[in-house]
């Protein structure tokens, strides 16, 4: 314990750095390794072309991207926090995060072509193919990477490190990375044991689906020593990791902690204390109903960080009573 | 005697639904709190405080809401089926389930926490229905087909709006997909209270016109021969059915088959007249709901199956089983 919370601190320095302040070092750094290393070639984009892998396979990008749309609202806030940004030309309607990212009327999830065509992009990054799409760009001639939601913590800093080496920051995203890893540790080394054995319940939808432990949320509760009361629910993974449970199962395990992650879909700490049956539950008599943020507790980019803070927060409220 | 099976039916299925259930609640535990519940009744059921709160306000209302949508489906189903004289009207022939549909689609979409959901799933409801009905006779007169079509064309109409609306608002999607999946999921005595007006005042509406739909049976220009005013027996039965089928989707989602499945077995097992088929295709909606709701929530427990894929489970082979032996019908 004592050793980890020596590496949090000094990694926790490094994330004192703001992440564009070690890329601009890094970027030169780059390119003065590439000048010596490339003297047979004249190209001016180091390390370009590079293949990456994404769940569409090996992709090639023969240059720098410097136009890139991202239909991915997890992949926008990982291109902005590796220092992509620039590149970024186009994002679509959910990438709320940053508020920087280009924000456009592009749909995700009923992606149109011609419309993405339209603007020249040189790189997009979807998180699933609706129908032809990654099809239709590779005619056109525009490379495509696809990241699903991640599964583990594990995929998150692989799907990081593929968007650093293909949008040329590959060094942002080691620091990216580095900063999440001690931003995790951070929260969960605060923690100590206030989370050992607490059961918890992970609300995704009012009609009760959840997340398990196999799930990258769950991971990250049980980076606290949690349990999840709906691991039972999905046993052998049918679900993928997010069954649907049912009231009266919630009910009788009595989870210690709720936690909403559909805050945005108006439930609340309220709405959830006047649901028949609930007022039994220690949770709800003690109060100990957290509410995520929904986004940061849907996307398994940079901001888990974040996801695992409200965690921290939550079991340091009900270590208090 | 088709009475009794069918009261034995819904009490077996009220029982089996009161017992079965992911929170492992003593059986005999269960006769008693139920026991005790009863007026001038006390006695030691032995229960703990969450198990009698599971039992009571999850359980119980979850049990009676199933019974009352499925009574409700089943009911209006063979209603349907006796004023259009189509063995395959349902709820959802008349684009009643795509007006609702589409009705709590523009809840969610506007005011974005459901709170409006059942308002607008029965005006949306009512309002497919009625364009149905002047579409169908302004094209075909008094032809049944016609109507059909008409119901079918409204239907598609309301889901294309639905579709452009889902995806104009894809952060409310999930809360209608699993709307439109069907759920009893949440639900608690509130949802059983505001069902339970609509559920009366159209049941006995229904019970009430069994023999005119006898009569209409042997064709709309016979029963005006017979000194049936049929467009008002017509009218009336469409309206108290539709009423019940918005109000029984508003709470529950949409459910499907119900309306398919019950009237055609209770029409196999006990004979074709409207006075047997309404008021067994009550008891038998009853019941085979809550064995449904039994099903959704043991198959995979503690997790749960909506039930609107159990009952097209069933329904779904079945419907096929009604259109290769639907010969007779009338």
């Amino acid at each position: 314990m004592r050793k980890t919370a020596l590496i949090a601190a000094l990694l926790l320095a490094v994330a004192a750095c703001s992440p564009a302040d070690i890329l601009a070092t890094s970027t030169t750094f780059d390119a003065t390794t590439t000048s010596t290393v490339g003297v047979a070639t004249t190209t001016i984009e180091p390390g370009f072309p590079v293949t990456v892998e994404a769940d569409n396979g090996s992709v090639t990008i023969e240059k720098r991207p410097e136009a890139i749309i991202s239909l991915s609202s997890t992949a926008t806030e990982m291109l902005f926090d590796i220092g992509a940004g620039p590149q970024v030309i186009a994002v679509d309607d959910q990438s709320n995060y940053p508020a920087e990212a280009p924000i456009t009327a592009l749909s995700g999830y009923t992606p149109n072509l011609e419309a993405i065509l339209s603007l020249g992009p040189d790189l997009v990054v979807i998180v699933f193919d609706p129908g032809e799409l990654i099809a239709g760009l590779e005619t056109a001639g525009v490379p495509v990477l696809s990241y699903g939601a991640a599964f583990t913590i594990d995929d998150v800093y692989r799907q990081i490190d593929a968007l650093g080496v293909a949008t040329g920051n590959v060094d942002g995203a080691a620091v990216s990375n580095t900063i999440i890893e001690a931003g995790l540790e951070t929260a969960v080394t605060a923690s100590g044991d206030l989370g050992d054995g607490v059961t918890y319940y992970h609300e995704i939808s009012s009609d009760f689906y959840t997340a398990t432990s196999s799930t990258f949320f769950g991971e990250i509760y049980g980076l606290f020593g949690m349990e999840n009361i709906a691991d039972p629910a999905d046993a052998d993974g049918s679900a993928f990791g997010y069954p649907q449970l049912s009231s009266e199962y919630i009910v009788t395990s009595d989870p210690e902690i709720i936690f909403l992650a559909n805050v945005l879909y108006g439930e609340s700490t309220e709405t959830v204390s006047e649901r028949p049956g609930w007022d039994v539950m220690t949770a709800v008599q003690s109060g100990h109903i957290a509410e995520l943020d929904s986004d940061v507790a849907s996307r398994g980019g940079p901001r888990i960080v974040e996801f695992a803070e409200s965690i921290a927060d939550a079991l340091a409220e009900f270590d208090a009573g | 005697m088709p009475f009794t099976i069918g009261v034995l039916a819904v009490v077996g299925a009220a029982a089996a639904g009161l017992l079965v259930g992911p929170a492992d609640i003593d059986v005999w535990g269960v006769f008693l709190a139920i026991a005790d519940a009863l007026p001038l009744v006390d006695i030691d059921h032995g229960l703990t405080d969450v198990e009698h709160t599971v039992l009571f306000e999850i359980r119980f209302p979850r049990v009676v809401l199933g019974g009352l949508v499925g009574a409700i489906l089943a009911v209006a189903g063979a209603a349907y089926q006796g004023v259009f004289r189509n063995p395959l009207a349902d709820p959802y022939l008349l684009g009643v389930a795509a007006g609702a549909g589409l009705g709590a689609t523009v809840a969610f979409a506007t005011s974005g926490d459901g709170g409006f959901i059942a308002p607008f799933a029965f005006v949306g409801g009512l309002v497919a229905v009625a364009v149905t009905y002047s579409l169908g006779r302004s094209v075909g007169g008094r032809t049944t087909t016609s109507l059909i079509l008409a119901g079918v064309a409204v239907a598609a109409f309301a889901t294309a709006i639905q579709t452009y609306l889902l995806q104009r608002n894809v952060e409310t999607l999930r809360e209608v997909y699993s709307w439109i999946l069907g759920r009893l999921v949440t639900v608690g005595w509130g949802e059983v209270v505001s069902l339970l007006p609509y559920a009366i005042v159209s049941s006995a509406v229904l019970l009430g016109s069994r023999r005119l739909l006898d009569v209409l049976g042997i064709g709309d220009e016979e029963a005006s021969a017979l000194g049936l005013n049929v467009t008002r027996v017509r009218w009336v039965v469409v309206v108290a059915a539709t009423l019940a089928t918005a109000a029984a989707v508003s709470v529950s989602g949409l459910i499907g088959f119900v309306g398919i499945i019950v009237p055609h077995t209770v029409r196999i097992l006990f004979g074709w007249s409207y006075r047997v088929i309404v008021p067994l295709s009550l008891l038998f909606g009853a019941a085979f709901l809550m064995v449904s709701d039994v099903a959704a929530r043991t198959i995979v427990s503690p997790a749960e199956l909506p039930i609107g894929v159990v009952t097209a489970f069933f329904g779904a082979p079945f419907f096929v089983l009604v259109l290769r032996t639907m010969r007779g019908f009338r």
